[in-house]
């Protein structure tokens, strides 16, 4: 099947960006308006394109749409063509969905600002760059909207570059990215190397003549492009500096979309990771560790925003971890990716309403109390919030318990470990987010003086409302009658494998509910009563570790940063002194012999014809003498 | 040198006698170029060197170049040289004197090595060889054997020629444009008030005319200021830097005739 | 009469242009002599022509005159040219390159 709109979904927005860009100021009056309706028909397509499908048998559902001979080397054939399945459909829907409900909320919450026309315009290049990461049929189309998405998360998270360390903050997300991109190029060429094709259908093709060696390569690339491009262990500390943002953008890149590229990744590479048991295994392991390394620093985060963030981290660790369950995770990663995009996206829209009231402070200590004055936020949140602990019947509860469940019946003593982190990480979730719902919404009022709580415009809570209604209905809506599965099921290639069952799927739900209860339970214990204002520095060590992101920059500038400056000054003192000593040793050589031969050129023009007469003079000598 | 003097023998007669006439004159006048001071008098000198060549030219059966090298050389470019003579190098005649150390003796060292190598090869290289002569070759004439070759097989280098000498002749007008031309000229109140407002008023009443008073009137005498001694600006700087200037001096009064102090009285 | 006579001429003359170049100090002088040494080569040439008994290095004569008209036209330009600037012909004085 091949279709015609889909380009339209990825020119509309760029189109657009370019637009406002160009244009400048003489867009600022409207520029909001138009990147909206842009992003909204972006979405309009989108459902379009969903309802045609639905439409259609299972087996036939993709689309695709060739738009051009992009490479063309020999043997080396690249389209720049798009593809448009079940999986790319989730995503297109979950981006222009949640980009247009952000769009209108950026509407109000950027109205003070004196470059929301550019705001919109990146936003709009966003929504291009990742509706080309997911619409691209080969991995070479799709690393073109990879690195298009990094440079809209570097732009909008230094959006407010005047301020020194936010533009700092954009680097670090940069660089960090940078480094997992070197893994997905890598990825790119040894699936070229060993397959001579980078197309997804002909790697899925050609997958099972492959040596394990060399898919076990492209798997660990592909794990290293998603970390960074996720925020995984070990490339995870830009996160939480990328809350330099503006809320939205934390919203719709650093929680619902863009960090979610590397689950979108590796379930899209499921042929390839299917067949590296070894690869997978890391897969597994880099989410689990994530999973709960997230959360701990979550635990310690006074910054609502960077809490969420660690938050983030940690659901996308879940994800991670379940895409590396095979075949059977794929569907609940996709599924608590959807739900994520819902909670996570309305809580952070919630956070930035409530700095929008509080004049932009984002120590929860002096919030509290916040509830009464903000009813719309609270309850949006407090959905949010219930659907990412996991109660059920809220969306979390739906995606995260399948995830547990999956985790604790993978095969052998591997299943325990990572099925008791995902346990342990639904526990400690449920402790932080209590915490941030506590210190945010009840207790006594800790805030300024100054400060006026106030609730959020409509344009505001309006889509906050939206979200909120998503991530209460929508883990209902997907796995009801096992439907995102079998959605999923021709992409990701899941037939049903029996597996012996370590847990019964109730017993699974009750652990979880269980451990849910207990870290509610201990965060109302410990923040029930009066919530200092200024964090304390009488704590142990432990919390210490995890309010510095458990060390994850102290690390990075020990490990990294540290001998990478000490090889810099290195490297400089060699270039002074021996390559430039060297080219200043060759330099004055030359000036001191054209000092000496400099004495036989008299600048007298007879001289040099002289010359010429010697020359002509030597020249018919040898020839007499030759000849003779 | 002796072979030199054998072959020399073997000329055939007219056309040996027309050499050994016209061919030591060319050498001497070629000579002659090198030694006299004025540019002009070597132009004239080259211009004979270039009307022996052409005869020779029409002695070696190349009639059609002798015309040429006439009409153009000896014409054309040398008529060239003596206008651009006359345009710019009426200055000083050059001097003889030499500036840079050793170079004269150092290049007719070169000069004679180099002359006496190419004559010895010369020898050498047409000892046994025997003239075919263009008999043949002119057949038709002259002028149209040089046709039929140049607008058959020399019929790319031609065009390519006439392109250069097109374009010889665009150079020669972009570079020989005077942009003093095209500027604005001094207009007349500008050139009075240099003229009065100046640092000095000494030439305020115009330049001293040549001559001098009741004996001589030539422009290239001249004229004598009150104290005796010749005025220089009274003559054209063309004529001063030829060196064509008299001595005025020689038409000064020697002396006044007495006059008798009580002459008055009287 | 040995046509090689022409030969030794044309050596001579061309000797003589030669020094002329290296010794005079006038442009046009200069200029002159170069035309000499253009005039001896085209003799010799004439003369290979008759040795050899073909026109062709008549022809090489004739195309040498012209880019020798050439030369003397664009040449003269630059002298005149650089007459212009420095009020002066000598080539002496062209010697910006020795600073």
């Amino acid at each position: 099947m091949t279709s015609n709109n889909l380009v339209y979904l990825i020119a509309l927005p760029l189109f657009s960006s370019g637009f406002l860009m160009m244009l400048g100021r003489r867009a600022d009056k409207w520029g909001h308006i138009f990147a909206t309706l842009i992003s909204a028909s972006a979405f309009g397509i989108g459902a379009f394109e969903f309802l045609q499908m639905l439409a259609r048998p299972s087996e036939s559902r993709a689309v695709t749409q060739k738009l051009f001979s992009w490479i063309s080397v020999g043997t080396f054939q690249v389209d720049a063509s798009l593809l448009l399945d079940q999986l790319s459909i989730s995503f297109v829907l979950l981006i222009t969905g949640v980009g247009t409900l952000i769009h209108i909320y950026s509407i109000a919450y950027m109205s003070h600002d004196l470059d929301r026309r550019r705001f919109f315009a990146f936003l709009n290049f966003f929504i291009a760059a990742m509706l080309l990461l997911v619409l691209g049929d080969s991995y070479l189309n799709l690393y073109v909207g990879w690195e298009g998405v990094g440079l809209a998360s570097y732009l909008l998270i230094g959006f407010w570059n005047q301020k020194p360390e936010y533009a700092t903050a954009a680097k670090k997300a940069f660089i960090a990215n940078r480094v997992g991109d070197v893994g997905l190029s890598l990825a790119i060429m040894i699936a070229f190397a060993t397959f001579g094709t980078v197309s997804f259908a002909g790697v899925e093709e050609k997958v099972s003549g492959a040596s394990t060696a060399a898919l076990t390569g492209i798997g660990l690339m592909l794990l290293l492009a998603a970390t960074g491009k996720s925020a995984q262990f070990p490339l995870q500390s830009w996160l939480g500096d990328a809350m330099a943002g503006p809320t939205p953008v934390s919203a719709l890149i650093h929680a619902a979309t863009m960090v979610t590229a590397g689950v979108y990744l590796i379930t899209r590479s499921n042929f390839i990771f299917d067949n590296a048991p070894t690869a997978q295994l890391c897969v597994v392991i880099i989410g689990a560790i994530t999973l709960m390394f997230g959360a701990l620093i979550g635990t310690a985060k006074d910054d609502i925003k960077k809490a969420l963030a660690a938050s983030t981290m940690s659901q996308i660790g879940y994800m991670i971890l379940a895409t590396g369950l095979g075949p059977v995770g794929y569907a609940f990663a996709i599924m608590h990716l959807l739900t994520h995009g819902f909670f996570k996206a309305g809580m952070f829209l919630g956070a930035g309403s409530v700095m929008h009231g509080m004049d932009d402070e984002v120590n929860m200590r002096k919030y509290g109390g916040l509830g009464k004055l903000m009813p719309i936020t609270a309850i949006t949140f407090g959905l949010g919030y219930l659907a990412i602990i996991g109660v059920p019947p809220f969306a979390g509860f739906y995606s995260k318990d399948k995830i547990i469940e999956t985790a604790f019946n993978s095969e052998g003593i591997k299943g325990l470990f990572i099925g008791g982190a995902a346990l342990l990480g639904a526990l400690v979730t449920a402790f932080y987010m209590t915490r941030v719902i506590i210190l945010t919404f009840t207790g006594a009022k800790r805030w300024d003086e100054k400060a006026h709580p106030h609730e959020s415009p409509f344009l505001m809570w309006g889509p906050m409302a939206i979200l909120a209604i998503g991530s209460v209905a929508s883990g209902f809506l997907l796995s009801s009658g096992n439907r995102f599965v079998s959605w999923l099921a021709p992409v990701v290639n899941s037939h049903e494998v029996e597996h012996a069952e370590r847990f019964q799927p109730v017993v699974v739900t009750t652990m979880a509910l269980v451990a849910v209860l207990i870290g509610v339970a201990i965060a109302i214990a410990k923040y029930r009563s009066d919530v200092p204002r200024v964090a304390p520095t009488n704590v142990n060590i432990f919390t210490k570790i995890a309010r510095r992101d458990l060390l994850q920059d102290d690390f990075n500038e020990a490990v990294l940063m540290r001998p990478g400056q000490a090889l810099t000054n290195f490297l400089v003192a060699t270039d002074e002194r021996a390559i430039d000593g060297a080219v200043r040793t060759v330099g004055a050589v030359v000036i001191g012999s054209s000092k000496g031969i400099r004495k036989t050129q008299n600048g007298f023009v007879r001289s040099y014809a002289l010359l010429i007469l010697f020359g002509a003079f030597a020249l018919l000598a040898t020839i007499w003498v030759v000849t003779l | 040198m002796i072979r030199l003097s054998l072959e020399i023998g073997q000329t055939q007669k007219p056309e040996a006698i027309l050499f050994y006439i016209l061919a030591p004159l060319s050498v001497l006048a070629a000579l002659g170029m090198l030694i006299v001071r004025k540019a002009v008098h070597s132009a004239l000198l080259l211009a004979w060197v270039m009307i022996t060549l052409a005869i020779f030219y029409i002695a070696l059966d190349a009639a059609f170049l002798g015309i040429v090298q006439i009409v153009v050389y000896t014409g054309a470019v040398m008529m060239l040289f003596l206008f651009i003579l006359m345009l710019v190098g009426v200055d000083a005649p050059d001097s003889l004197t030499e500036n840079i150390k050793g170079h004269r003796a150092t290049a007719i060292v070169a000069a004679l090595g180099f002359g006496g190598l190419l004559i010895s090869l010369i020898g050498r290289a047409t000892l046994n060889h025997v003239s075919v002569g263009l008999a043949m070759a002119n057949e038709p004439g002259n002028v149209q054997g040089l046709a039929s070759l140049i607008f058959t097989q020399y019929v790319f280098p031609f065009e390519v020629i006439s392109a250069l000498l097109i374009t010889a002749a665009l150079g020669a007008m972009v570079l020989a444009h005077s942009q003093k031309s095209a500027g604005a000229r001094l207009s007349q109140r500008a050139l009075s008030s240099v003229r009065f407002r100046g640092d000095s008023l000494a030439n305020a009443a115009g330049l001293p005319s040549s001559g001098v008073f009741a004996r001589h009137n030539a422009v290239d005498v001249p004229a004598l200021l009150p104290d005796g001694t010749p005025a220089k600006n009274s003559i054209s700087g063309v004529l001063t830097a030829r060196g064509d200037v008299q001595d005025s001096t020689q038409y000064a009064l020697g002396s006044l005739p007495k006059v008798d102090d009580e002459s008055g009285d009287k | 009469m040995n046509s090689a006579n022409y030969l030794y001429l044309s050596a001579m003359l061309f000797t003589i242009g030669a020094v002329g170049v290296v010794i005079r100090r006038n442009a046009i002088v200069v200029f002159m002599c170069i035309e000499l040494m253009l005039n001896a080569a085209n003799l010799a040439f004439v003369t290979f022509a008759r040795i050899n008994g073909t026109l062709d290095g008549q022809i090489i004569a004739f195309f040498t005159m012209v880019v020798a008209a050439c030369e003397v036209v664009v040449g003269l330009a630059i002298i005149v040219t650089i007459f212009r600037s420095r009020r002066s012909t000598s080539v002496d004085d062209a010697s910006l390159l020795k600073r």
